[in-house]
């Protein structure tokens, strides 16, 4: 089996620096649809965080759950749809399947940590579970929050998904169905949500969350 | 709403989530060289349409994204039970009330042995 065994993979910073500014999967929106600025009548706020190192993990929990503790400090969300936070509350580590993970880190970060991955992971290609894969997947995908009274009430018109507290708990991201499209649905604290969205699906999802966040008075921060 | 329960996922998630992806526990002939036309035809083209208990595969589609297995009763459209790849089903054409679990068949085994050591 040792000819299948993954020696090496193509390691590349994503996000270069060059002249040729990157740009959020919404810019083009914000330039078409515009802003709605955020009043004290807003009931829903909006806020992207563009530019986020965005990691899938794959592989065995057990082999990941050693290299993220030791290159992050933080543990592996062994169950299902679990999410957990580091203190900062910046870097991020969410459960999609039995054998896949999401960690979220601030942008830049991701290029640094991949490298330390793959070489807290180096020895785990000595042992019988070999098998693992780093993807960044920063470029194809963003992070919007939302945060007010009224974020529940637009949540329910969007998804079939139970978002009641108590079938969504804190530290709780599932992957689901929203607006006839999907996207990964988060809840890192009491009174905010996320929502990581494809970028082929920014425009649209954005769109559908400023006309039902209308009747909230929904706002946008810069 | 029609929820289906996802034996990774570990929880009931809306059906528009989920795809039918055929029957399920198809094997494909251990060595495709020496079987016969026949044989690898029925693998590749022919599949039950029973009236009853169908077991299907299924994938969730929004979500996981892991195949799974679902019993399903073909007349009254019922979902008797999902389960994991790799498992057995417990309802079965045999057993349509659902096979006696692991421990009413360790304790029917007990009770045989201890009536075979009265015999």
């Amino acid at each position: 089996m040792s000819d299948h065994t993954l020696t090496c993979a193509n390691v590349y910073d994503a996000r270069p620096a060059t002249e040729v500014p990157a740009e959020s999967p919404l810019a083009w929106s914000y330039q078409n649809t515009g802003r709605p600025s955020v009043s004290e009548k807003s009931r829903v706020v909006l806020r992207e965080r563009a530019m986020l190192g965005h990691l899938i993990l794959r592989g065995g929990a057990i082999v990941l759950d050693d290299a993220v503790r030791q290159v992050l400090g933080l543990q592996l969300p062994g169950r299902p749809n679990a999410l957990s936070h580091d203190e900062s509350g910046e870097r991020s580590i969410q459960w999609l399947s039995p054998d896949e993970w999401l960690l979220i880190v601030p942008g830049g970060e991701e290029f640094e940590l991949e490298q330390r991955l793959r070489d807290a992971l180096g020895d785990a290609r000595d042992t019988a579970v070999k098998n693992y894969a780093i993807v960044n997947v920063g470029g194809g995908q963003t992070l919007v929050e939302l945060e007010g009274e009224c974020v529940r009430e637009l949540l329910m018109k969007s998804t079939p998904y139970d978002v009641h507290p108590d079938a969504f708990p804190v530290g709780k991201g599932v992957t689901t169905v929203f607006a006839k499209s999907n996207l990964i649905l988060r809840r890192p604290t009491e009174d905010r949500w996320e929502l990581v969205l494809r970028r082929s699906f920014a425009d649209y999802l954005y769109r559908w969350l400023l006309d039902a966040g209308a009747e909230y008075a929904i706002g946008v921060e810069a | 709403m029609f929820h289906i329960y996802c034996p990774y996922c570990e929880e009931l998630r809306e059906e528009e989530e989920f795809h039918p992806k055929g029957q399920a526990h198809i094997a494909r002939p251990t060595d495709p060289d020496t079987c016969s036309d026949e044989a690898w035809g029925d693998y590749l083209f022919f599949r039950d349409n029973p009236r009853g208990i169908h077991h299907e595969l299924w994938v969730h589609a929004v979500g996981c994204r892991k195949f799974f297995n679902i019993t399903r009763n073909t007349v009254s459209y019922e979902i008797l039970e999902t389960y994991k790849i790799g498992e057995e089903p417990r309802f079965t054409a045999e057993h349509p009330a659902g096979k006696p679990t692991e421990q009413a068949a360790a304790e029917a085994e007990a009770v045989a042995r201890q009536e075979g050591v009265k015999a």
